[in-house]
């Protein structure tokens, strides 16, 4: 039998990543070396599982591509050779502070920081904060912004790492758009122990794959018609009255009363009884209702009031007035099921058969549970109710140019179904609800950002009005990308998709250096990838780049570390600390809020340096206020010594962790630094989990206990309701300026109609943009992509377990499309947009809706990238979907260069692409197009070993016993 | 099945060498009854060698199978079940019973063992012997394969029936040609038997041929997940860049080539040797039935591949697409 | 008589190769490693695993069902794969039933993979002896793992269960409750080979509505019945006495 004991000599918790779902592991160490990597059974996330990426961890930490030294671009050599010598830490810091202090002290906007699929932006904001540029975000706007705003703008929470679907008492699971997400195992635990239980699963999606693959019904779906699917739902549920009424009226906006007078400044808006005494971002209870038994008007929540939900008055000023919910009503009167089945693909018998099992399954299977609460109004509840239909959404609805109204037709279908953080349907995750919208804002013009000083305001916010916009008097926009501009009002997350493209263009404005981290931009998460690339190595008429300086950071040599011209080495996951912090997306679970952190279980290879630690040493040379004392001394030794000691305001209480804090580790939430703090994570197998009290778990957007405490220990400013939009006044203030109404900001004249008509309260239906503006005959079919579960975007080609799962990528075709094609299976095709076209290879299949195309995301790689030989499968036959996707759309009404974006969030419409497929020309040579030149392996990458037998740290031929 | 040359060689140079050596031991029992014309012990004991020769041979082959040939001893010892165990033994225990035969007829060893006063009954004795462990090593090469129940195409007594016959038919053509040179009254017995032999091993490959191209097929894609319905297509295998199971099963050729094949060892093997032999007969020329054992010999290293290469393991099943 | 084996429940299989790339892990550095992998960086990569998940399609669009299907040795209570080793390097264990292989007996001749109908065995390329699924026997008796993880790395790793593993012998097992609960079947019966792991069928949840289930007497729009002011007009309350 084995010597056990030398198998497994050391164990060491801390917190994977081989991708953002952060699951707790137990790292076995023999000799120093990894020799398995588990799941860790006390994680609240991941319950002891582990994924096919968690368990590759070993292979992507001897992983050939791994950057081991600090790296300048070879004098002389172009952006994208990918020709670098060595250089020393010492150097780099010094060209960076030298550089980064120059241009904070004239104009700190030239410096850009964007970040991919990290989980540090609290850290990463509050650099780019303390730097004072407004020209900072992460991924979220080229990931599922429409999905953060159209429901946080709805309900107060969201999909997403917000909230999510109580699979536990769920009967019903509808699942539209997602392949795999963020909570992946977790996700993967509730749904087998929900269908165990016997749920009935429904997926909507055009392709059925991974968890769509166990789904009791696929109901596939053309891509971009989701919002008429939901729309049509919404129109059943409400002629057969199947919604929630109790909860429409207690707990959304529905029926108060809108000022229908179309003379009035105030048209469209909630009719208020009074001026709303104190402002803040919450809404004020102030709005009228129309007493059913009286037939009059009374303020909102009167006591014993029963309020009419449909219907139009006359109010004793003469003033017209709608309920919100008759006016949804009216929306939704002409998106009839019939004229959704056209749209959709869906029968017309399925969309009502849905509706009615929506419908029905939540107002006759209702759970109660024995749970006293109060509400905000000081109601006492001695039982929390829900009615169990759960859903779930994500990029499939959210990278679609529609997807916000999309997904504000969820949030409404959800709402008038009365799911809202209830038992069995959507819950919230700390530090969700927050206010609609959340407090935080960006400063509202260019004076916000001053040279040698913090920017006066969040880099990112979320506006309430035009008045929050970030734009001139002119009102063009502050940020290189545009964000909470007129053309992209709601964009709370960026616009990542756009900023090399603007900087290349100098449009709004140059920049000087751009700081990339932990994002693949010159590839994957880039659209155009291919002009992209010319860009990044565009030179002015005098020789210099376009974009002066770039500097990239990252522990791998990705496609996008080659147009580097300084190159940051950071460490692994297993070598570095971490904090998930509230202030940033935390592992919160439904009945608490949860954060964790990585604790290094090996040193760091070669010079690999964590960029938490590079971000404090810049802050402190560049004296940022927040890193140094009075007297401009460095105030924090390290990474971990910064996340015990930081606070968000002197003697907030409140910082990176929630978990251990006060002096003796006593406190939660909130409470003095605690010197002890990382040792208390480490004992608990690196994470912290706060279990609200039961009466504290549910209807937190009204439930006074908990607003009280979420209030008290730091979470949220108000202990306001956080009622339901279901008619939103937000988007409503936004199309009264486009209308010249109200005293505030108008939009620019170019951009008026666009806002009128995507500023819409009320959700609807349009097609996608890209769709609209181009020929459908020409480019019949839709492209999308999957996540497929094995692969983190394009960061395991170099993972020698994970590649050969996935060595390269087909494009997936519907025989019958196929057939239509000529084209049979294994063919090399091109596949063509109006952008440019790819040559790939076909496989058949019956999993996909006839009119749609698909494939595996990021597969395809550039030769040489990652460190793999320039003949590996993942340049010569994979390839990637981005080259056929615009960052921008075609020129029109709205301008010559509007992002490729949903026109309320600036959401990255990736999957609006629209294509045609054809057979390539037989002498073509059996290989994916665009190629690109082969790099080299970068100085001090590890080389490629020809064969491996791993065993537990060696590399050994033969036995390794 | 991906044809493995070391098994082609192994199974068709023993297969000459058996063959051979019954050629040999039938032809030296004729000579004792008169029958045919006898021969000198240096005639059996040098055609003896050349057997032993081809079975070492063969042996040599079968060690560029094994991947672990220092160990190849440890393969004898689960005879009770494992027919390839049979064979470890039975091949050394034929080699170790044609060398004696060798030994006794170049020693001329000889007594009147059964008192029944004629020569040659201790070459006859051990050659028994030898045939005996022949025509058990013919079967346990045979039942190797055919004792796989699932691979149908060899899952039939025809399997067996098939080494044998075409095993003996190369060795009798080997006869012929070797009697030419050294004892040229043999000639015809050997070459008759040959044509007898391969006739009647055409008639059975024919056979298995025939019956091969009929085969039902016991297992498919819905037995192989247990899913019952008429439709089913695989997407993936669970892997790319190929494994164990797709290097060893498939032969990737096309159809066209494997047709090419079955042709070329049809021809090779069967008519041309026959009418080589015929010819060599009657032209009494030794050089056409060299001409005619090497074709044949040729023939059989398409025919053993062919018969690997059609092979279709249940397991493919499992690895139709890359997915 | 015990006999361990996996039960995999396709009803709840989402297709992750979490149990690929765990069994991986687990093994090339335990008693059955290293596995190797060959060109791991080049093209067609390749290499040993013990555990593949594929992916089939049943049925034609609109009606089609994606089955993902993990498949291992199935440690058979028949297994065709040990008599004919001519080594006793393969073998079944009286004591639980695992198949294994003695990889210092094995002489890489590749004969039981042959007789194997499930493609389950891999030869090493590099340690060149034959290599499969061990049901993870160098954990499952470790007695210096927790209890509740003394289970195949598999098993541990799959994050929707969809793993189990027991003793199909002892009826009141999770394995033996699962196979009768739910219909458990072996691959490939036709071959007597009785299969000791199990698998589960897609199982489907439906839902029914009666048409007089859709509308009750609760129904919220019957709050909203419109009220209409009074009538001015002449009516025949001014009349009837
Ligand atoms: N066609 C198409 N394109 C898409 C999508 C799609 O669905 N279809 N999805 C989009 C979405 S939602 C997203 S979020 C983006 C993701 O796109 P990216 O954010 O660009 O994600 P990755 O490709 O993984 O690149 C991240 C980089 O992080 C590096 N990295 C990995 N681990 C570490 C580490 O520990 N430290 C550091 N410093 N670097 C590390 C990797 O080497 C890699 O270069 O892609 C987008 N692009
Ligand atoms: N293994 C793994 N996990 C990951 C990632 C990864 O790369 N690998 N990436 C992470 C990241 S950054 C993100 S953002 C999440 C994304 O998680 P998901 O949103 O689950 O990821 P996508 O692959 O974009 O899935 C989109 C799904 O929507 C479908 N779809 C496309 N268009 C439509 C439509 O119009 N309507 C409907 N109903 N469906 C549509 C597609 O077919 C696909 O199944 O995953 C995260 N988790
Ligand atoms: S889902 Fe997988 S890769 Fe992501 S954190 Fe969890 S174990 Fe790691
Ligand atoms: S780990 Fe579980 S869900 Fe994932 S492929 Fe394996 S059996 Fe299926
Ligand atoms: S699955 Fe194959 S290798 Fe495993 S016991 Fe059965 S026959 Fe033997
Ligand atoms: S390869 Fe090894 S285990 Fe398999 S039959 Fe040959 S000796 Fe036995
Ligand atoms: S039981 Fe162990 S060896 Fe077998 S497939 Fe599972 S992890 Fe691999
Ligand atoms: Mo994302």
């Amino acid at each position: 039998m084995t010597d056990s004991q030398a198998l497994h000599e050391e164990v060491r918790t801390t917190t994977c990543y081989m991708c953002a779902c952060r699951c707790g592991i137990k790292v076995h160490l023999k000799n120093g070396e990894v020799r398995f990597i588990e799941g860790n059974p006390d994680h609240p996330l991941n319950q002891g599982v582990l994924c096919a990426k968690g368990s590759s961890g070993i292979m992507k930490q001897y992983s050939p591509a791994r950057l081991t030294k600090p790296l300048r671009r070879k004098q002389g050599a172009d952006r994208g050779a990918g020709e670098f010598e060595e250089i020393s830490w010492d150097e780099a810091f010094a060209i960076l502070e030298e550089r980064l202090g120059k241009i904070r002290s004239t104009d700190p906007k030239q410096f850009a920081l964007f970040t991919g699929r990290d989980q540090m932006q609290a850290l990463t904001g509050l650099f780019a904060r303390q730097y004072g540029t407004p020209n900072y975000a992460a991924h979220g706007g080229f990931c599922s912004v429409n999905m953060a705003a159209g429901l946080i703008y709805t309900i107060g929470g969201s999909f997403w790492e917000f909230g999510g679907p109580d699979l536990d008492r769920a009967k019903l699971f509808v699942m539209i758009g997602t392949a795999e997400d963020h909570h992946s195992n977790p996700l993967k635990i509730a749904l087998a122990e929900f269908k165990r239980n016997g749920g009935r699963f429904i997926s909507i999606n055009p392709v059925r794959t991974g968890y769509s693959a166990i789904a009791d019904e696929w109901v596939p779906i053309k891509p971009g018609t989701d919002g008429a699917l939901i729309l049509a739902l919404i129109h059943e549920i409400i002629k057969q009255g199947l919604y929630d009424r109790d909860f429409l009226v207690q707990y959304s906006n529905s029926a108060e009363l809108v000022n229908m007078d179309p003379r009035s400044p105030e048209y469209g808006m909630f009719v208020r009884f009074e001026v709303p005494p104190e402002e803040g971002c919450f809404d004020p209870q102030n709005k009228l209702w129309w007493d059913r038994e009286m037939d009059r008007p009374v303020s909102t929540m009167t006591p014993g009031v029963e309020p009419r939900l449909l219907g139009e008055f006359t109010l004793p000023d003469g003033t017209p007035v709608k309920t919100a919910f008759e006016l949804l009503k009216e929306r939704v009167a002409a998106y009839t099921p019939e004229w959704a089945a056209g749209i959709t693909g869906i029968p017309v018998e399925t969309i009502v058969r849905l509706a009615h099992e929506m419908g029905v399954t939540a107002r006759d299977q209702k759970i109660e549970l024995p749970i006293a609460w109060t509400d905000v109004w000081e109601n006492e509840h001695q039982t929390v109710t829900g009615n169990p239909v759960a859903f779930h959404a994500m990029r499939g609805m959210a990278a679609h140019s529609n997807g916000f109204h999309s997904i504000r037709a969820l949030g409404i279908l959800m709402s008038i179904l009365g799911t809202i953080d209830r038992p069995g349907g959507f819950r919230h995750k700390a530090p969700f609800p927050r206010p609609i919208p959340p407090c935080p804002k960006t400063p509202k013009g260019p004076e916000g950002v001053q040279p040698d000083t913090p920017l006066n305001g969040m880099p990112l916010g979320w506006p309430a009005d035009p008045d929050d916009l970030f734009v001139d008097d002119d009102g063009n926009p502050v940020r290189i990308d545009k964000a909470f501009s007129w053309e992209y009002p709601l964009s709370v997350h960026g616009l990542m998709h756009n900023v090399i493209t603007n900087a290349w263009r100098g449009d709004p404005y140059k920049i000087d250096t751009l700081l990339i981290f932990m994002a693949n931009m010159a590839w994957n998460s880039t659209m155009n990838a291919v002009e992209v690339r010319k860009m990044l190595n565009d030179k002015e008429e005098d020789g210099s780049y376009k974009i002066p300086f770039i500097v990239v950071a990252d522990a791998f040599q990705s496609e996008m570390t080659a147009f580097a011209d300084l190159v940051l080495p950071d460490t692994t996951y297993l070598e570095r600390h971490d904090a998930m912090s509230m202030l940033d997306r935390p592992i919160s679970e439904f009945d608490g809020p949860v954060d964790s952190v990585r604790i290094p279980v090996l040193p760091p290879t070669g010079e690999c340096k964590p960029f938490q630690e590079v971000l404090i040493e810049l802050g402190s040379r560049l004296k940022l206020p927040a890193f140094v004392d009075k007297e401009g001394k460095r105030k924090y030794r390290d990474y971990p010594d910064f996340i015990v000691n930081f606070e968000t305001a002197p003697n907030s209480g409140i910082g990176f962790l929630a978990g251990w804090r006060g002096k003796g580790g006593e406190k939660s939430m909130k409470g003095e630094p605690n010197p002890n703090q990382w040792q208390m994570y480490e004992k608990n197998n690196c994470v912290f989990q706060y279990h609200l009290p039961k009466s504290y778990q549910y209807m937190r957007n009204w439930n006074q206990g908990y607003l009280q405490w979420a209030q008290s220990h730091g979470m949220t400013r108000h202990v306001e309701p956080i009622n339901i939009h279901i008619y939103s006044e937000v988007l409503q203030k936004f199309r009264l300026a486009a209308q010249g109404k109200g005293a505030g900001r108008r939009p620019p004249e170019h951009l008026r109609k666009r806002i009128e008509t995507y500023f819409d309260p009320l959700p609807f239906y349009y097609e996608p943009l890209e769709a609209s503006l181009s020929d459908k005959h020409q480019y019949p079919l839709n492209a999308v992509t999957q996540r497929p579960m094995a692969m983190y975007h394009s960061w395991d080609s170099q993972n020698a377990w994970l590649r050969q799962i996935h060595t390269y990528n087909y494009l997936y075709v519907n025989p019958k499309t196929a057939a239509a094609a000529g084209i049979s299976d294994d063919d090399w095709i091109w596949v063509e947009s109006q952008w440019g076209k790819v040559r790939c290879m076909a496989r058949l299949t019956e999993a996909v809706e006839p009119g749609t195309v698909w494939t595996w995301n990021a597969i395809g790689k550039a030769a040489g990238a990652w460190n793999l030989d320039p003949k590996a499968n993942e340049s010569k036959q994979g390839f990637l979907l981005n080259h056929l996707i615009s960052e921008e759309l075609p020129a029109n009404e709205a301008g010559e260069h509007i992002s490729n974006s949903d026109p309320v969030t600036g959401q990255a419409a990736w999957y609006d692409v629209r294509v045609r497929i054809y057979k390539a020309d037989p002498n073509d040579p059996p290989e994916t197009s665009p190629q690109f030149a082969p790099v080299p392996p970068a100085p001090g990458t590890p080389s490629r070993r020809t064969w491996q037998n791993y065993f537990a740290g060696r590399f050994t031929k033969g036995g390794g016993k | 099945m991906h044809p493995a040359l070391s098994v082609v060689f192994l199974t068709t140079l023993i297969g000459v060498g058996q063959g051979l050596f019954l050629a040999l031991f039938s032809s030296q029992s004729y000579t004792i009854v008169n029958i045919l014309p006898a021969q000198p012990g240096s005639y059996y004991a040098l055609g003896g060698l050349i057997a032993l020769a081809f079975l070492v041979a063969g042996l040599i082959a079968s060690v560029f199978h094994l991947g672990r040939p220092e160990r190849a001893w440890r393969a004898a010892s689960k005879w009770r079940t494992s027919w390839l165990s049979r064979e470890v033994i039975a091949l050394p225990l034929v080699m170790a019973l044609v060398f004696v035969y060798a030994v006794v007829n170049w020693l001329e060893l000889d007594a009147d063992l059964y008192g029944w006063g004629l020569p040659g009954q201790v070459a006859l004795t051990v050659g028994s012997l030898g045939v005996a462990a022949t025509l058990a090593l013919f079967l346990c090469t045979g039942m190797i394969y055919a004792a796989i129940r699932f691979l149908q195409e060899w899952a039939t007594p025809l399997t067996v029936v098939n080494y044998f016959l075409l095993g003996s038919a190369s060795g009798f053509a080997f006869a012929a040609a070797y009697a030419a040179a050294l004892a040229p009254g043999m000639v015809e017995f050997y070459a008759g038997w040959a044509i007898v032999l391969t006739l009647a091993a055409c008639a059975t490959r024919i056979a298995s041929l025939v019956r091969n191209a009929r085969l039902k097929r016991v297992s498919n894609l819905q037995t192989a997940i247990g899913v019952r319905h008429p439709q089913v297509q695989q997407q993936a295998m669970g892997f790319m860049g190929g494994s164990y199971n797709t290097r060893e099963y498939f032969h990737g050729r096309s159809l066209v080539f494997m047709k090419s094949v079955k042709w070329i060892f049809l021809v090779l093997v069967f008519p041309v040797p026959v009418l080589l032999l015929w010819a060599g007969l009657a032209l009494d020329s030794g050089a056409l039935l060299w001409l005619a054992f090497v074709v044949q010999y040729v023939g059989l290293l398409f025919e053993r591949w062919f018969f690997f290469a059609q092979a279709n393991h249940p397991q493919n099943l499992y690895y139709q697409v890359v997915g | 008589m015990t006999q361990l084996a996996l039960v995999i429940d396709l009803n709840v299989c989402v297709g992750c190769h979490a149990c690929v790339t765990s069994c991986k892990q687990w093994n090339t550095s335990g008693e059955a490693g290293p596995l190797f992998d060959d060109n791991p960086y080049q093209a067609d990569p390749t290499g040993t695993f013990f555990n593949r998940v594929q992916t089939y399609e049943v049925g034609e669009f609109p009606c089609t069902e994606t089955v993902h299907f993990p498949k291992s040795c199935l440690h058979c209570e028949e297994p065709p794969c040990v008599p004919v080793c001519p080594t006793g390097a393969s073998y079944k264990r009286k004591e639980d039933g695992i198949v294994l292989v003695d990889y210092d007996k094995c002489i890489g001749c590749k004969y039981c993979s042959w007789a194997c109908p499930y493609g389950a065995r891999e030869l090493d390329e590099y340690q060149k002896v034959m290599k499969k699924c061990t049901l993870c026997v160098d954990r499952i008796y470790d007695l210096s793992i927790p209890e509740d993880r003394r289970k195949p790395a598999c098993v541990i790793s799959c994050p929707t269960s969809a793993r189990l593993y027991g003793d199909i012998h002892d009826p009141n097992s999770v394995v033996s409750r699962a196979i009768m609960a739910s219909g458990g079947y072996q691959l490939m019966p036709e071959w007597g080979t009785k299969p000791a792991n199990h698998y589960l069928p897609r199982r489907r949840t439906q839902m029914t509505i009666r048409a007089d289930e859709l509308v009750r007497a609760d129904n919220p729009l019957k709050k909203e019945d419109i009220r209409h002011d009074t009538s001015k007009d002449v009516t025949l309350d001014d009349w009837l006495m």
